[in-house]
């Protein structure tokens, strides 16, 4: 196990700039999700901590050794990739044991370290088999038996569950997160779905255009998003953003709501700022309530644990989840009121300035 | 069962098939070589060697033996450098064929091998670097099975373009029975002398048999390799 820490690492493809500077530290044994929307740079920057890209400035270090310019193979790593990449030519126990056979272990020892393995992943019936004789559940263990046989300082996972249909994907993500709980390997795991960045990591690594927008744990990040995009990105179904201006006694929202805020803001009252509010902290009240937002509704979607409701609100269309099952129909007008204290203000370049 | 073809006959098919295969055995590895410098490598001229390699397939046979004759003629800079240095000579031997049939085949050989190294998933190569394999053996172990039915491809069509080579053999190297004279330069000259017509016929059939022979057999390794290795 180690630490791996990434100073100040930037990437360029000629003149294109795909990483422009990004530090993280991850901590021995953590489990650190790097999310972002596709093109943000964060699968390239896995494959530059495998040594698979050419790192352009920075330093990488895996424990105490600076490993920009190590190999892949010396690097004491092993990735997961979202193809599975396992070798068509070889059997499930072929492909496992690929790493002991390099380095000339023992047939007996690379035996036992397989099986051990293949036991732990529910994979022994399946051994004998060949790669596209499996399922892509099957296929996906493989991968990851194949890398924990190697027993590395460092796992790096690049989407390895968007291969899977929904269901499996969530089976999938407990048992990864099982998997590094009983191992307690330092990971690194590359996804798009906020999901399981949330539901998976330690600790994780909001990135977008190649910068880090935020670094924290789940929780953290979803309650005190250190900006826009974070707050957006982080959260399903998104969260709210509505356009206002910042009068004396409040926030002055299209619909001529005032949002009462704290007293001390770092702003001029007259500066436009964007208020966000999470679907959860939204609540149905009777219309002509003070301080709540009138609203049409436009769709109400049962998941039968809560319903999301979609309005038709000045300025745009609001979300909001409900806890309770709702009789409300598309048409009816609607007030909703956002809850105390749990809104978030953000600047006209996307800061966050303080809950409101 | 000798009886059917005239010594002769025998001659050039026994010729035909040395020729043929040693040509494509030799170009084998060169050409494995070539096709991953071309479909991996960047380096300076790489386009331009991709067009000296390909330039046999457009270039008229003939014009590709009368260069063969120029530069590997006894007197021809690597003709004379190769005889003089190796006692290598290639001008008007069987040698000399299989040089002219192995740089007529290279092209096809090289373009097959390349399209099967296309469709290799780079992902299988990068996982077995991070699996701790030096490149090298990634290439033995990963890329070379997953590329074998090219391979297989490749030899075929190199043969069976020795096989059929004319142009190139009789300008470089000419029609002498017994040394140079190969299935297709033999039923050349068997149409050319009055009653030679039953020794084209049979030499015809003969290439045929042998040609149908070598698809039959690359399809069946073809599938072998397929059914062994890939899904």
């Amino acid at each position: 196990m180690a630490h791996v820490s990434i100073r100040d690492v930037r990437k360029s493809f000629g003149s294109v700039s795909i990483i422009k500077g990004v530090d993280i530290d991850i901590l021995d044994g953590e489990f650190v999700i790097l999310v972002g929307p596709s093109g943000c740079g964060k699968s390239t920057l896995l494959r530059m901590i495998a040594g698979l890209e050419d790192i352009t400035a920075g330093e990488i270090r895996i424990g105490s050794r600076i490993v920009n310019d190590v190999p892949p193979k010396d690097r004491d790593i092993a990735m997961v990739f979202q193809s599975y990449a396992l070798y068509p030519h070889m059997t499930v126990a072929e492909n496992m044991g690929f790493s002991l056979k390099l380095k000339g272990m023992p047939q007996v020892e690379q035996k036992k370290r397989v099986g051990d393995a293949a036991a732990s992943l529910g994979l022994t019936p399946l051994l004998d088999r060949y790669p596209r004789q499996l399922s892509g559940g099957q296929r996906q263990r493989v991968a990851m038996g194949r890398a924990i046989v190697r027993d590395p300082q460092v796992f790096l996972f690049d989407e390895p569950l968007s291969n899977l249909d929904a269901k499996l994907r969530v089976a999938m993500r407990a048992e990864i997160k099982e998997l590094h709980q009983r191992l307690k390997t330092t990971t690194i795991y590359v996804t798009h779905d906020q999901i399981e960045a949330m539901t998976m990591a330690d600790k994780i690594v909001v990135m977008h255009d190649g910068t880090v927008e935020q670094i924290g744990a789940p929780l953290e990040l979803y309650d005190r998003p250190a900006n826009r995009f974070v707050a957006g990105f982080i959260g399903s179904p998104a969260m709210n953003f509505i356009e206002g201006c910042l009068e004396q006694d409040g926030l002055a929202l299209p619909s001529g709501t005032v949002l009462p805020v704290e007293a001390q803001l770092p702003v001029a009252r007259g500066s436009k700022l964007t208020c966000g509010i999470r679907p959860e902290h939204l609540q149905i009240a009777p219309p002509g309530t003070p301080g709540s937002i009138p609203a049409t509704v436009a769709v109400v979607e049962p998941t039968g644990a809560d319903t999301t409701l979609i309005v038709k609100a000045e300025g745009g269309h609001l979300t909001a989840v409900l806890r309770e099952r709702s009789t409300l129909r598309p048409g009816e007008a609607v007030a909703l009121k956002p809850a105390a204290h749990q809104a978030h203000l953000f600047d006209e370049q996307g800061g966050r300035i303080a809950a409101a | 069962m000798t009886d059917w073809l005239s010594p002769e006959e025998w001659t050039a098919v026994r010729l035909s098939l040395k020729v043929a295969l040693v040509a494509t055995s030799a170009s084998l590895l060169p050409g494995i070589a070539m096709a991953y410098a071309l479909e991996r490598g960047r380096f300076w001229g790489r386009q331009a060697l991709d067009v000296l390699v390909h330039l046999p397939l457009v270039l008229p046979p003939v014009v590709v033996g009368y260069a063969l004759l120029l530069g590997f003629g006894r007197r021809g800079p690597m003709g004379s450098l190769l005889a003089e240095q190796f006692g290598v000579v290639l001008s008007f031997r069987w040698t000399g064929a299989a040089l002219a049939c192995a740089i007529m085949g290279f092209p096809l050989l090289v373009r097959a091998i390349r399209l099967s190294l296309e469709t290799v998933d780079r992902k299988l190569e990068d996982a077995a670097g991070t699996l701790g394999a030096h490149p090298a053996w990634v290439f033995f172990v990963v890329t070379l099975p997953l590329i074998l039915p090219g391979i297989i491809a490749g030899m075929v069509l190199s043969f069976a373009k020795a096989m059929g080579e004319f142009g190139a053999t009789i300008t470089f190297v000419s029609n002498i029975p017994g040394e140079t004279q190969t299935i297709p330069s033999a039923i050349y000259t068997f149409t050319q002398v009055p009653g030679g017509e039953g020794g084209a016929l049979r030499l015809a059939f003969v290439s045929v048999a042998i040609s149908i022979a070598a698809l039959w057999m690359s399809e069946w390794m073809a599938r072998r390799v397929r059914r062994r290795f890939l899904a």
